[in-house]
């Protein structure tokens, strides 16, 4: 496991978590390579799907990122999905994938030493997991529908 | 113009399928006029040797129910497959996997041990369970391998069209063989009911903003019949599920249980409907959410309960 590289997606808010990142980046505070973001408008926008399919193609874990309550740009964005994420954590659970491999954290625009703390303690929860074991479903799978 | 030429099969199902496609009524004369069935195991002795000395593509159409769960199964779809014009997949097993699908957070050995051993009515000291060859005095038996992961139609063949439901209602199985019928098929791949919106949308119960602090099992209140299921804590599960059916469990106060499959463009029914039924629970706390949540007893089952064998992780993975 020594050579366990991680692949990591994080989905951060446009407003703040985003803002957070590029606050790490020119602050020069170093954040794991591991870590492969995708910018969305609002963590509210990530739908479990989006969390599933990642682990399904690969995904060794996934962050969510978001505003801190109360500060979302779409006043309640992030409400749900902090309402979203136990619950699906409960099916990941359920099918046998450590739900520790996703996790949502509250990042905002002016915290990029936040952000930078967050991805490294995430990516090394995910290399002491080691690798998601799902491997690439769409190479195992005759895919039908997925596409 | 010549008959057409139908064939039916049951694969890993209950049997409903095959009396859903009789439930058409008086309409099954139109369809004897219009086609002759050449293979039907629930209905007429046929046998699979019949079948395979059929030539290739001499089947219009075969409207096949039940997943893919044994190698008998698998040989059958695509047997089937070869001699057909159009494959249907016909109801939520072929379709999405459905009940026998929830097998998929098992696996084969502790299938077995349920089935087998841990039964209440079971009485197995030795330990038997089923295998693929067996010596016996007058020679060898065979039994078809039972897979670990069970399987949809789709995963397994090229299939044409979907039928949804569990079973598919009689307006749905009409639209489909009035169209079969009358040589007017949708585009392929194309999930053949009336509407391609929710449940929701046929459901006549009132419907307001929808907000929950406490979710019930249907045993524990008893519903109010003007007013949305899913607004009174029942687990309700149109907002995610295709319509076409009529809404016809919420009109009996029962709770949708998703039976025909996501709506139009979904993928993972699953996680849409999560998605939406938590977007929706009254409380900014976490910890009061998280006590909101723990009221769904098994969430997998009731989110994946038709769909798990065609949901993006597809089976659970047993450590």
């Amino acid at each position: 496991m020594d050579n366990f590289e991680p692949k990591i997606v994080a989905f951060c808010c446009n407003w703040c978590s985003y803002a957070g990142a590029d606050l790490a980046g020119t602050s020069r505070i170093q954040y794991p390579s591991a870590i492969r973001i995708i910018r969305v408008m609002c963590s509210g926008r990530v739908s479990p799907f989006f969390i599933l399919k990642a682990l399904s193609v690969g995904a060794d874990g996934v962050l969510i990122l978001g505003c801190h309550p109360g500060d979302c740009h779409y006043i309640e964005g992030n409400y749900k999905t902090m309402r979203r994420i136990p619950l699906l954590k409960k099916i990941l659970k359920q099918l046998g994938i450590e739900e520790e491999r996703v996790r949502l954290e509250w990042v905002s625009a002016s915290e990029g030493a936040k952000f930078a703390e967050v991805t490294n303690s995430f990516t090394q929860s995910i290399r002491n997991l080691g690798p998601n074991t799902l491997g690439n479903l769409k190479q195992n799978y005759q895919e039908a529908r997925h596409g | 113009m010549a008959k057409l030429k139908i064939a039916l099969y049951w694969a890993a199902s209950c049997g409903g399928c095959d009396i859903a496609t009789l439930a058409i009524g008086e309409k099954i004369l139109k369809l004897a006029e219009a086609a002759d069935i050449v293979f039907w195991p629930v209905g007429i002795d046929f046998k699979y040797a019949d079948v395979e000395k059929m030539p290739d593509k001499s089947i219009d159409a075969c409207l096949f129910n039940g997943a893919i769960r044994t190698s008998e199964n698998e040989h059958i779809a695509k047997l089937l497959r070869a001699k057909s014009k159009i494959m249907i997949a016909y109801g939520s097993c072929a379709y999405e996997g459905c009940i026998p699908g929830l097998s998929n957070f098992y696996n084969r050995q502790m299938t077995f041990e349920c089935a087998y051993i841990e039964t209440p009515t079971t009485d197995n000291p030795e330990r038997i369970f089923p295998q693929t060859k067996v010596k016996v005095p007058e020679g060898e038996l065979e039994l078809p391998e039972f897979y670990d992961t069970v399987k949809t139609l789709a995963q397994t063949v090229d299939v044409d069209y979907f039928v949804p439901g569990c079973p598919p209602e009689e307006k749905t199985t009409w639209l489909a063989l009035e169209a079969l019928i009358a040589g007017k098929l949708p585009p392929k791949g194309t999930v053949i009911s009336h509407s391609v919106k929710a449940v929701c949308d046929e459901c006549p119960r009132k419907k307001e903003e929808k907000k929950i602090k406490k979710f019930y099992r249907p045993y524990e209140i008893i519903p109010d019949p003007e007013k949305c299921l899913l607004e009174q804590g029942l687990l309700c599960y149109g907002i995610a599920t295709r319509g076409g059916c009529g809404a016809l469990c919420p009109q009996a106060n029962m709770p949708c249980t998703g039976c025909y499959g996501p709506v139009e463009g979904v993928v993972d029914q699953g996680a849409h409907f999560l998605s939406a039924l938590s977007s929706i629970i009254d409380s900014n706390d976490p910890e009061e959410i998280q006590r909101i949540l723990d009221d769904i007893p098994d969430p997998a089952g009731t989110f994946y309960r038709y769909s798990l064998p065609d949901s993006l992780l597809r089976r659970a993975r047993i450590k």
